[in-house]
């Protein structure tokens, strides 16, 4: 767990990406904020496609451009925007300060190299005067602690003479051989079967207390971040909608979302009638020139008629620490402003035409 | 390792056995035979030239001969080059089509493999373009068009470079030149765009985004983490190239005088020359089962997934 005064290591503000496609502009990350502290495990959920891998993609700068662009914001790393240093510095902190894990460990590594070398190579290439048997001894030391047994000799093997779990251990090993701040996992467990996963998740949670490295844990599992966060934020199509720690996020679910969220994960011990497991009704949207409006609520069972589809929800904090963005909690003077808005909007649109 | 090498050694003799038979028989079977020409030539003088080539006995006699000759390295006398056998055709010729093929392949894989990576890293740029253009002229334009305008441009106009010649028959060096250009050409924009593909298909993978995500540089991706991979469809591409590469080209040869296996193929099968055309065959399919077992050798070393047992 964290406390409350630890030092905040990665401050977003208003981040947005977009990508160029032939069909109009897809603003897969649409105006995020969120902080990370030391030590502090973020959970980020959301349905796939709505811009959780994107978000820390765009942290580590890894956006394919074209066609993607990280358009706005602010991404403070240890008193530094990231989005403003230069390559070279950027790569600096790739792998040594912030180190990523990425969802299938089958095809993350490279097939062509031995693990030794891949792993040698992130140490010297962050530690220049770090000998090659040191590196080296230093890898096998990482996969030690990451449970592989007979790292020894196992350092010198392909990735294919690995099992998946066992490869996203090298992953994890590899990721933290430079001491990282901060761990970016995305979708961990994804491609692992359900055993493995628990140890997986285990492994990282004892890199966080024990190394104190902060994690961002990207996932669509809510059942991974009950056991895992400490914080969660919770995105659709592009927008975080709900933000809090996570016993509140289980306790109070205030966006209609994250309850549906919450809703459908399967339990043991309290089936819904007739035990038909509970599913939110339709698809995401479609990202590319989404109006001005929430985009849930095609999809929502609380939407106000003629409010929700048409103005762009507020955020309102409902505790020092739990935000949501949604016109439930609007107040009238904001729902008649918007509403005005809208219709001045409309009024002209129709003008233009 | 050593026994996979052994075991597809010996699988190359039942390939070659199959198919000289085949071309045994599949060349007789064509109408028309290596002494007919335009002047009918008198019955006894015919059965006089088909008895000194052991025409005259059963075809499985023939055959047992031939079978029996190519055993002690002799691919038997050519029937229309008289005092001639294929042993010294193809020995004469085969090294000039080496040579030349050689330099030709190198051309285009030194030029292929920069100019795709080129391409491919600079994905829509000019340098992209410039790549592909000429990778679709060289695949587009047929040899007996470049051939000409090389000799035009560098040979009549420039002056740098002789015209034709083979300096093996006395001419300068700088004949080899021209040739091994042109012959050079469609290689090259085969193996550019393969190259090109694949490397970009490569760079889009999982694991690059790891090397990228673990800070490397560009360069030390594309070299180290990403060539390999992209090298493969090369790999498999050169084989059945080079073999065709080395045995020839007959425009190439006619075009440049150079006296090459080339020309054979096509001459032998005009005149009926029953043994020349199973040797270049047998020659050739030697080379391209040659090339095939060392290309799975390569891809082996290249790809520690693939072992042979």
């Amino acid at each position: 767990m964290i406390d409350k005064n630890s030092k905040v290591i990665l401050d977003v503000k208003g981040l947005k990406t977009y990508f160029k496609t032939d069909a109009g502009i897809v603003k897969a990350v649409d105006g995020i904020d969120f902080t990370v502290h030391q030590g502090e495990t973020l959970g980020i959920v959301g349905e796939s496609g709505c811009g959780k891998s994107v978000t820390n993609l765009s942290v580590m700068r890894l956006i394919q451009s074209p066609p993607g662009k990280t358009v706005a914001g602010e991404v403070m790393f240890q008193e530094t925007d990231l989005l403003k240093i230069s390559e070279a510095e950027m790569r600096n902190v790739r792998g040594n300060k912030i180190s990523m894990i990425f969802q299938d460990p089958m095809t993350s590594l490279n097939p062509f190299l031995k693990i030794s070398t891949q792993m040698i190579e992130t140490i010297r290439l962050h530690e220049k005067n770090v000998s090659k048997a040191e590196a080296l001894s230093r890898s096998i030391e990482m996969l030690k602690k990451v449970g592989i047994p007979g790292a020894e000799k196992r350092i010198f093997c392909y990735p294919h003479q690995f099992s998946g779990g066992m490869r996203q251990r090298v992953m994890i090993a590899m990721a933290l051989s430079c001491n990282a701040n901060l761990l970016i996992a995305d979708e961990p467990t994804t491609a692992l079967d359900v055993t493995i996963q628990a140890q997986i998740l285990e492994l990282i949670q004892k890199v966080n207390v024990e190394m104190k490295t902060a994690v961002i844990l990207i996932t669509h599992d809510l059942g991974v971040v009950a056991g895992m966060c400490d914080n969660v934020c919770v995105m659709y199509a592009g927008k975080i909608v709900e933000k809090a720690p996570t016993d509140k996020i289980y306790k109070f679910p205030a966006h209609p979302y994250t309850e549906g969220l919450i809703q459908s994960v399967p339990r043991m011990d309290k089936s819904g009638e007739k035990g038909k497991l509970f599913s939110i009704e339709g698809q995401p949207p479609n990202v590319i020139d989404l109006p001005p409006c929430c985009a849930f609520h095609p999809r929502c069972h609380k939407a106000i008629e003629g409010l929700c589809s048409r103005c762009n929800p507020p955020t309102h904090m409902l505790d020092e620490d739990h935000e949501v963005t949604c016109w439930l909690y609007g107040t009238d003077q904001e729902k008649s402003a918007a509403l005005k808005e809208a219709d001045a909007r409309q009024a002209s649109k129709e003008a233009s035409k | 390792m050593a026994k996979y090498v052994i075991k597809r050694l010996l699988g190359i003799i039942p390939t070659m056995f199959i198919i000289i038979t085949l071309s045994f028989f599949i060349v007789r079977v064509a109408p028309g035979g290596p002494f007919d020409g335009e002047k009918v030539l008198p019955e006894v003088v015919k059965r006089n030239i088909e008895a000194k080539y052991h025409m005259d006995e059963p075809l499985l006699k023939q055959y047992g001969r031939y079978i029996l000759g190519i055993l002690e390295g002799d691919l038997g006398p050519s029937y229309k080059y008289k005092d001639h056998d294929v042993n010294y055709f193809i020995g004469n010729s085969l090294p000039n089509s080496m040579i030349l093929g050689t330099i030709a392949m190198c051309l285009a894989v030194l030029f292929g493999v920069t100019f795709g990576i080129l391409a491919a890293v600079n994905q829509n740029s000019w340098v992209d373009y410039l790549s592909m253009g000429l990778a679709v002229i060289g695949i587009s334009i047929p040899l007996f068009v470049i051939c000409p305008v090389l000799q035009l441009v560098f040979a009549m106009k420039l002056h740098w470079l002789p015209t034709s010649g083979w300096f093996k028959s006395g001419d300068s060096w700088a004949t080899v030149v021209l040739p091994s250009v042109a012959l050079s050409f469609s290689y090259f924009a085969n193996i550019a765009r393969l190259m090109r593909s694949s490397m970009l298909e490569t760079l889009r993978s999982d694991y690059i985004r790891t090397a990228k995500a673990k800070g490397m540089k560009r360069s030390t991706i594309i070299f180290k983490h990403a060539m390999k991979g992209a090298l493969l469809p090369i790999v498999s591409y050169l084989g059945p190239a080079f073999a065709g590469i080395i045995t020839g080209s007959v425009v190439v040869e006619q075009v440049f005088r150079v006296p090459g296996l080339g020309k054979f193929f096509v001459q032998s099968s005009f005149n009926r020359d029953y043994t020349l055309i199973v040797g270049v065959v047998l020659v050739y399919s030697m080379i391209l089962v040659a090339m095939n077992f060392i290309v799975d050798v390569v891809y082996s070393f290249l790809d520690p997934r693939i072992s042979y047992q």
